[in-house]
């Protein structure tokens, strides 16, 4: 699996792909994640580029480790909604954006999203 | 850990210097790239590593020896080209390499080859370029060796064949060995490197951390490449 960004180091954009899936609920608080290397090979990084993307996912507290059972993600649900919020507030900001661009204003842009929407 | 050291090497041959005066360090649990285009050293530098080349100059250190026939057993070197007798089938070739190498697991080349989707009674004859590639990694990774050298093994390889190749190569990768890939299909390959050397014409360029090189020319691996050959 490729499709990385040129600019951006790997284990970033390992990490927000992670968040993605947790975002989604497909990785569910308090789910085994896959061992680094088994991450290592699902997106073909390098072993300890792998191991650094749950170092760093440790950090901010989106997954904890239990010596000799592997990474889970937290159980702390509060995190992981407010990843989605987070991610929900960028894409929404993205959209305004790029309507903006196209000369929309904001009531236009709802009517378009209720006529969509379903 | 410093599994093999090369200083000022130098190969000659005749008036052309393929490799000349280097320089390197190959450290335990990392993976390393060695990149460059055709005919710019890489194949000499492995084969001089191997122990299959003698230098013209330079020593080379394996596991803190200087290099020698025992060295061999350390090091699992992959050509870039097929090296089956036709006549063989894959069971043989396994046989084969069981005989050879101490160090050869059947265990693992049996899993490495139902990974790759071969099977035991295949004629070497019948595989195709991308199967014979496929081969030749799971006979290479199959051992249990502490530097693996691997010539160009994207060459020539459909994607879906590349994805099960790079599998092997990461799976294979742990603290206590040290992977070279040599290749100029960088954009498949920078994600997995730890390190990368530039060699050109037969010098290194830039022997430096991945992510450091990325970070510091503000640039991937891929478009450095272009920058440095171009």
């Amino acid at each position: 699996m490729n499709g990385f960004d040129s600019g951006m180091p790997i284990y970033i954009q390992v990490i927000n792909k992670l968040k993605e899936q947790m975002a989604l609920g497909v990785l569910k608080p308090g789910d085994k994640m896959p061992s680094s290397r088994e991450l290592a090979i699902e997106y073909s990084i390098n072993p300890n580029t792998a191991a650094r993307v749950y170092r760093e996912m440790e950090l901010m507290e989106l997954c904890y480790t239990k010596r000799g059972l592997g990474t889970f993600v937290t159980e702390d649900k509060e995190t992981v909604n407010s990843i989605k919020e987070k991610m929900a507030k960028e894409y929404t900001e993205q959209f305004i954006f790029s309507m903006k661009s196209l000369g929309y204003e904001k009531n236009e842009m709802i009517k378009l999203i209720g006529s969509e929407g379903n | 850990m410093e599994l093999v050291k090369t200083s000022n090497l130098v190969k000659s041959f005749g008036t052309i210097r393929a490799v000349d005066d280097v320089s390197v360090s190959l450290q335990s649990g990392k993976i390393y790239g060695l990149l460059g285009p055709n005919g710019s050293g890489k194949t000499t530098l492995m084969r001089l590593i191997a122990g299959l080349f003698y230098p013209t100059k330079g020593s080379i250190d394996i596991l803190s020896k200087k290099i020698s026939v025992e060295s061999k057993d350390s090091i699992a070197y992959m050509p870039t080209e097929s090296f089956f007798y036709d006549y063989m089938k894959i069971k043989d070739v396994k046989r084969f390499f069981i005989d050879f190498f101490r160090d050869f697991d059947q265990l693992k080349f049996d899993e490495l080859i139902k990974k790759m989707d071969l099977s035991e009674d295949m004629k070497i004859t019948a595989l195709s370029s991308g199967m014979n590639a496929k081969l030749r990694v799971a006979v290479t990774m199959a051992r249990k060796a502490k530097v693996y050298l691997l010539d160009e093994p994207l060459n020539g390889i459909d994607l879906i064949a590349r994805d099960a190749i790079m599998s092997a190569i990461i799976d294979g990768a742990n603290e206590d060995n040290a992977v070279v890939i040599s290749s100029h299909l960088i954009d498949i390959m920078e994600n997995v490197l730890d390190d990368v050397i530039f060699i050109r014409k037969g010098k290194i360029v830039i022997n430096e951390n991945a992510e450091d090189a990325r970070e510091k020319h503000g640039k991937s691996i891929a478009n450095l490449y272009k920058e440095v050959y171009a």
